[in-house]
């Protein structure tokens, strides 16, 4: 079976409008270089090296794995370049594994980043193809009635999303790297915010971030400093236009989680995982998500939110870092959710650290919560 | 390493313009094919290589796996490179151990835009994109530092197009014209996909009577400022050539993502060909250059020799980035 496989090395940026300071090679070097730090280690130890962003379209630059193969000391090695939609993150991190799990190196160092500032997400994600209707301005634009769904079959009320844009910016002033801190937010700041697209109102939004996130994983054998061990890895997509497929809690998301659990041997995630990083960039994809990842039944992921469990003094902390809410590089930030549980088990997560954290989960989603990307990590051997 | 195998492989009859068909109807009947060559329906890992630049849109993999039929819902995978690094993933996922079948599939409609200025966007933002430089131009670079004698380069463009006319998937291209002046030959705009299925342990044996086994695949990157590099030599072709094994045996064909004449000479010094090694006798990229298929292509002629029992041993090599700063090469045998 597959090789034992550990995070050794996580490096952030912090998380920011704009860094103007820095090109984007700037940026991932700096990323790359915090995480070798945090390993101990240096460009030369490294064997191969993977990226990950979302869409070319949002930089303007095609394929920029050609261009940071310098910047990422990747000139001789193996480098690749991954792209997978929003999961893009998850996913960088799950095939730099493989190549470990896998036997083919012992060391890889992954990067994934954004840069909007030299960027226009919204614009790049409202182009109309030819022959094909294009009914959606943004990503709030395609999420929104998704949302309205969920409040429909399970009768949530009204508030549930503006808990969740508090407690994670709460969570925020707590990370040293997050994007969006806000003092003294409460409910009544999120809710006097412009509405953006109902239910989403602009503080139940993430925000656009400059930003790259690295992590340094080993085989088993090249072992240094904090390990955080991987048990459990999966990937699952869906077409986005089959007919009957329900997009609220997507079947590609349920049959991930299933696979990461069996893999962990998780029968109970609610009980047996100490603290998750999901990636949440509208508030109720809290709730949402609860239920598809099993954390709650059908129609009770509100209730949980709503009682405290998911705040980072209730029994399962979510988004202990503030989550996407607070910090939205957007190619990075599902590598960011797989470096925030492997901190969190590290027991190195500073301020957020979730008391005694032992098995954490990574999440990242995609496309039209289509592409799933999922780890646990944890602080023993698997 | 587990033994892993190329059991099938499609691709399309590619077009040099656009024919109407969109991305995820140009890629489903190479799929089917593949799966009804095998008998598949399922694969235990699915990976892709495509490049949303040439549609001009975000996540032109998103449409692509409506022609998959992944209900329910497959473990996937994407590359924003060549197809051959999709290939790469899928035989290092089956090093797992867990599951024993990879769909990789690479697909690209060129003609929907101009490559040629589209290809600057992969030169470094701040410093070399606005320069201008556009494929054919730094390609000349290339070429001249090659400094190959011009019949040398005419007879591998007349040979390549030749063997073009006798592949039915490949463009019917003229020979070239002796008239025409000292200038690039550039490989031709194309639209196509190709798709093939991995088999691991005993069941590639069961799919297939004669499996090409991937016997060693490795890839290299190289500086990316041109002036780092010595452009007569592919530092990153040689490397990955060794760490395949490319030299442990003879190698009876190659297939070489040579999308120019003197690429196809740097690329036979880097591999260390010898004399007798048939090269592309698909006719290669000069035939049909289906970007982002097109390295996917080479490695599915080069087993294709295998699965068809005219060759024992061959090569595919794969290149990405200006001026061959990417490559990768895999050793196929029966």
């Amino acid at each position: 079976m597959a090789n034992r496989c550990a995070v050794i090395g996580v490096g952030q940026t912090h998380y920011t409008t704009k860094r103007r300071d820095v090109s984007i090679a700037g940026l991932v070097r700096e990323s790359a270089l915090r995480a070798l730090d945090d390993a101990g280690l240096s460009f030369a130890d490294i064997d191969a090296v993977v990226v990950g962003k979302a869409p070319d379209l949002f930089e303007g630059v095609m394929m920029p794995e050609a261009y940071l193969a310098d910047a990422l000391g990747a000139a001789g090695k193996p480098m690749t370049r991954v792209h997978t939609a929003g999961s893009v993150g998850g996913s960088t991190a799950l095939v730099g594994a493989s190549l470990i799990q896998g036997g083919v190196h012992d060391r890889v160092l992954v990067v994934a980043y954004e840069k909007q500032s030299e960027s226009n997400a919204t614009w790049a994600l409202s182009t109309h193809l030819p022959f094909s209707a294009s009914l959606v301005v943004g990503a709030g634009g395609y999420f929104a009635p998704h949302i309205r769904e969920y409040m429909r079959r399970s009768g949530a009320p009204g508030h549930i999303g503006t808990l969740v844009a508090v407690k994670d910016r709460l969570n925020a002033l707590k990370n040293p790297y997050a994007h969006l801190k806000i003092p003294g937010i409460d409910q009544k700041m999120v809710e006097s915010t412009p509405m953006l697209w109902e239910p989403i109102r602009y503080l139940e939004t993430c925000p656009s971030s400059d930003g790259a996130c690295a992590l340094v994983l080993s085989s088993e054998s090249k072992v240094t400093g904090t390990p955080a061990w991987v048990h459990g890895t999966a990937m699952r997509s869906e077409p986005i236009f089959r007919a009957g497929r329900d997009t609220v809690s997507p079947q590609a998301g349920k049959d991930c989680a299933a696979d990461v659990y069996r893999q962990a041997g998780i029968a109970d995630p609610r009980r047996q995982i100490d603290v998750a990083e999901v990636y949440v960039p509208f508030s109720w994809y809290e709730p949402m998500w609860l239920e598809n990842l099993g954390f709650a039944a059908e129609g009770e992921g509100w209730k949980l939110t709503e009682s405290g469990a998911t705040a980072l003094d209730g029994d399962i902390p979510w988004n202990a870092s503030g989550g996407v809410l607070s910090s939205n590089p957007i190619g990075a930030s599902g590598l960011i959710r797989f470096a925030e549980a492997a901190l969190q088990v590290r027991g190195m997560a500073g301020d957020h650290q979730v008391d005694g954290a032992r098995t954490a989960l990574g999440h990242a989603y995609g496309g039209g919560a289509q592409f799933f990307a999922m780890w646990i990590v944890g602080r023993e051997k698997p | 390493m587990r033994d892993v195998a190329i059991v099938a492989f499609a691709q399309t009859r590619h077009a040099g313009h656009d024919t109407g068909l969109s991305e995820p109807e140009m890629i489903q009947p190479v799929i089917d094919e593949v799966k009804e060559r095998t008998g598949l329906g399922r694969f235990g890992f699915t990976c892709s290589g495509s490049c949303d630049y040439l549609a001009g849109a975000p996540f032109s993999f998103v449409s692509a796996l409506d022609a998959l039929a992944a209900w329910p819902p497959i473990s996937e995978s994407h590359v924003e490179m060549d197809g051959a690094w999709a290939l790469y993933e899928a035989w290092v996922r089956l090093q797992h151990g867990d599951v024993d079948s990879a769909l990789v599939y690479g697909f690209g409609k060129s003609s929907l835009g101009d490559l040629r200025t589209i290809m600057t966007l992969q030169l470094d933002p701040y410093y070399l994109a606005p320069l201008g430089l556009d494929q054919l131009s730094y390609a000349a670079l290339q070429a001249a530092a090659v400094g190959a004698d011009r019949a040398e380069l005419d007879e591998i463009v007349r040979r390549s197009r030749a063997d073009g006319r006798s592949n039915p998937y490949a463009l019917d291209l003229p020979d070239p014209d002796p008239g025409e002046p000292d200038a690039l030959v550039a490989p031709p705009v194309t639209d196509g996909a190709a798709a093939i299925v991995l088999a691991a342990g005993d069941l590639a044996g069961q799919l297939c009577s004669n499996p090409a086994y991937i016997r060693g695949i490795a890839h290299r990157i190289e500086p990316h400022y041109l002036g780092m590099r010595d452009l007569a030599l592919s530092a990153s072709a040689a490397d990955a050539a060794r760490a395949a094994g490319v030299g442990k045996g003879p190698v009876e064909v190659a297939e070489l993502h040579a999308q120019f004449a003197h690429e196809e000479i740097i690329l036979r010094r880097a591999l260390e060909l010898p004399g007798e090694t048939v090269i592309n006798p698909s006719g290669g990229p000069l035939a049909a250059n289906p970007v982002m298929a097109t390295g996917l292509i080479r490695i599915g002629e080069a087993a294709r020799r295998i699965l068809d029992g005219d060759a024992r041993r061959t090569v595919g090599h794969a290149a990405g980035g200006p001026c061959l700063q990417q490559n990768l090469v895999t050793v196929l045998e029966a």
